[in-house]
């Protein structure tokens, strides 16, 4: 595949959308670098939707800036944007073929007749459609429609590529299979591309880098790892990832749990009094209470045992009533111990992760 | 073929000897449960075949009959100059009217799809209210408005836009309008439907590939909605060419509708057999075009089924 392009870098500066007395976006910013594929990661209604809506163009900002490249674009109407889409449901028009969708925004910019076949045809190549152009969109399985919509939105080659949940609509199996495809097409093509998504693991998957979103405003942008083994705050830690939450009392850079000291790897980031121990069930161990040496130790009592196949999940209540979890790896090695039975957990310092609560 | 390949399995494998248990009895249970299904729409069917099916045989048998018994005379006599001009003006009215309504009732439902859904509902509510107002006060209404002394006629010569007042009634001019006014509804009902089934996706998308607002309009939005502008012409067109009650009031004798020509050959003349020719002629020529529009456009389309 020969289709090269040459991407633009975003620049998101203060930008605020209301509609009412919400605000959908509450004066955000977000530097989005050359060829990087960033993710908009939130829950519904957080305003990752209407964040790319104003750099497609459809919704217009109250105030702020959106640059591409050195280009001003926030006044700039839709389609004189150049920028591809994805569209949630594909959007691809019934009443033309498949390689009629493809040719649609290349005879837009007039190009000549033999180069939109052949460029056609080598888009339909590349996401594994090969002589498929003469069917009817209506004749293709989910899959192949989201392969088409991927196709239409880079065949012109834009320097930007934004996406709007485009895997929502596939079954488990298939969408993992198209994330990897997604992320070689990204790989080969370079374009600096906006993904959204409420699908963490998708998030974690794809991106360089991910901006989590909830009420309009950024509550981190990171790296996938730094995002999920540092989250900044209890929003973040509940919303990536499994997590339990005990609350922990902050005094001069050390974290009390009721009367322990918390084995830390390094000191708490934030300095509020009130913060959360964050519990993630993969990384906590069953141990001896004897070798607890270096380990932050948390006995309890086993409440339900419940396997899920590769690994199993065990519900522990701590001593003062608390509920966490434990996730092992699953097999027959493993006994599902009996409801009742006393238990000890533990957590090494560099595993245990101190927030503050979602209000930084 | 599922009894078949179930029967083998049973041979080849002992263990399911009792795969087949119940079979038999759930079987004809669901069968019965389709017969009962089925009786269910045997009033609507019988009814059906007694209100629309037998008047039509009846109206066959009786375009072949005379006097003195089987006759294709009713037939023959359709050639005459006359008939065949009353053909032509029903064709050149329906026609126009039509297309009036198209140019008129495709901007208004687009209107009315893209308001705001309050604006839209009373938007509808004024489109609808002509139907439910009678087709007779409808057309007296036209009447008053239309004629030499009428309203229209004594504003515009009040503005000094015309010397005489202008001929609107009792013509075809007249016709045209009153049918129009009644046709219009059918044509924006359709028409809204569909559009408002257009996801506005769609629109989003052609102006992110490139296309300006007027070339999306045209390459996107006018062909999804075909399917409601195929609906509503087929509508207003074949209601428009049996159409009796405003050519007769509105025309005043001078448009000479096919539906007048049957009326005529009844209360007139008393010939049954004529009437009913005439009749044939109007219902196969009214398949006939929707069958030339089925063709053109899928049935499916054209009844809206999709």
């Amino acid at each position: 595949m020969t289709i090269t392009t040459i991407s633009l870098p975003i620049s998101i500066r203060d930008v605020t959308k209301t509609y009412g007395r919400t605000a959908a976006l509450d004066n955000v910013s977000l530097e989005i670098a050359s060829g990087e594929f960033i993710t908009l990661l939130g829950p519904s209604g957080s305003g990752k939707t209407t964040l790319l809506m104003v750099l497609a163009g459809f919704i217009r900002p109250d105030s702020g800036e959106i640059r591409f490249g050195d280009r001003e674009v926030t006044l700039v109407a839709p389609h004189k944007r150049d920028i591809g889409m994805v569209f949630q449901n594909y959007a691809l028009f019934p009443h033309m073929t498949v390689a009629g969708n493809l040719a649609y925004p290349l005879k837009l910019r007039g190009v000549a007749r033999a180069e939109v076949e052949a460029r056609v045809a080598r888009a339909l190549d590349m996401v594994q459609l090969a002589g498929l152009g003469e069917r009817q969109v209506d004749q293709l399985s989910g899959g192949q429609r989201q392969r088409v919509a991927l196709a239409r939105a880079i065949i012109f080659e834009p320097r930007i590529l934004l996406m709007d949940e485009p895997l929502s609509a596939l079954d488990k199996k298939l969408r993992e299979q198209m994330q990897i495809e997604v992320r070689h097409l990204h790989q080969r093509l370079g374009m600096t591309t906006v993904y959204v998504t409420h699908d963490q693991r998708e998030a974690l998957t794809l991106s360089d880098r991910i901006a989590v979103i909830n009420h309009g405003r950024f509550r981190q942008i990171d790296k996938p790892q730094d995002l999920y083994e540092r989250p900044n705050n209890r929003f973040i830690a509940e919303f990536i990832g499994e997590s339990h939450f005990l609350p922990v009392e902050v005094k001069g850079g050390v974290a009390h749990l009721g009367e322990r000291v918390m084995r830390l790897a390094e000191p708490p980031r934030h300095q509020a009094a009130a913060q959360f121990l964050v519990l993630r069930p993969e990384k906590l161990k069953v141990i001896d209470a004897a070798d607890a040496a270096e380990l932050n130790v948390f006995p309890g009592q086993v409440k339900e045992f419940v396997y899920q196949g590769e690994s199993s999940l065990l519900y522990v209540s701590l001593t003062d009533g608390q509920p966490i979890a434990i996730r092992q790896p699953a097999g027959s090695a493993h006994r599902a111990p009996p409801p009742g039975a006393p238990i000890t957990l533990g957590l090494a310092p560099a595993d245990t992760i101190i927030v503050p609560s979602e209000e930084d | 073929m599922t009894a078949a390949v179930a029967s083998t399995t049973r041979r080849n494998n002992p263990a399911l000897g009792q795969a087949g248990r119940n079979a038999a009895e759930l079987r004809a249970q669901e069968r019965a449960e389709q017969w009962l299904l089925g009786g269910l729409a045997l009033p609507a069917l019988l009814l059906i075949s007694i209100v629309a099916l037998a008047p039509i045989v009846w109206l066959f048998w009786l375009s072949f009959r005379d006097a003195d018994g089987m006759t294709l005379a009713h037939y023959v006599r359709l050639l005459h100059p006359s008939y065949l001009m009353t053909l032509a003006s029903t064709f050149e009215l329906s026609f126009l009217v039509t297309g009036i309504c198209i140019l008129l009732g495709y901007p208004l439902a687009y209107v009315i799809a893209q308001a705001r859904p309050r604006i839209a509902a009373i938007l509808l509510l004024l489109v609808l209210f002509p139907i439910w107002t009678s087709l007779l006060v409808r057309c007296y209404a036209w009447l008053v408005l239309l004629q030499r002394r009428g309203l229209i006629n004594t504003w515009l010569s009040e503005l000094g836009l015309i010397d005489g007042p202008l001929q609107l009634v009792h013509n075809f001019t007249g016709t045209t309008i009153g049918m129009v006014h009644i046709m219009l509804p059918f044509m924006v009902l359709p028409l809204y439907a569909s559009m408002r089934a257009i996801n506005p996706d769609y629109m989003r998308a052609a102006a992110n590939l490139g296309a300006s607002p007027v070339k999306a309009f045209w390459q996107i939005f006018v062909p999804l909605s075909l399917p409601g502008l195929a609906a509503g012409i087929v509508i207003v067109f074949v209601l428009c060419l049996g159409f009796y009650v405003t050519p007769a009031l509105l025309g005043g004798g001078r448009v000479m509708m096919w539906s007048m020509q049957i009326e005529r050959n009844v209360s007139y003349y008393g010939d049954w057999g004529a009437a009913s020719a005439l009749g044939v002629v109007l219902l196969v020529l009214t398949l006939g075009i929707l069958w030339l529009l089925a063709r053109a456009i899928g049935f499916d389309k054209l009844t809206g089924a999709r």
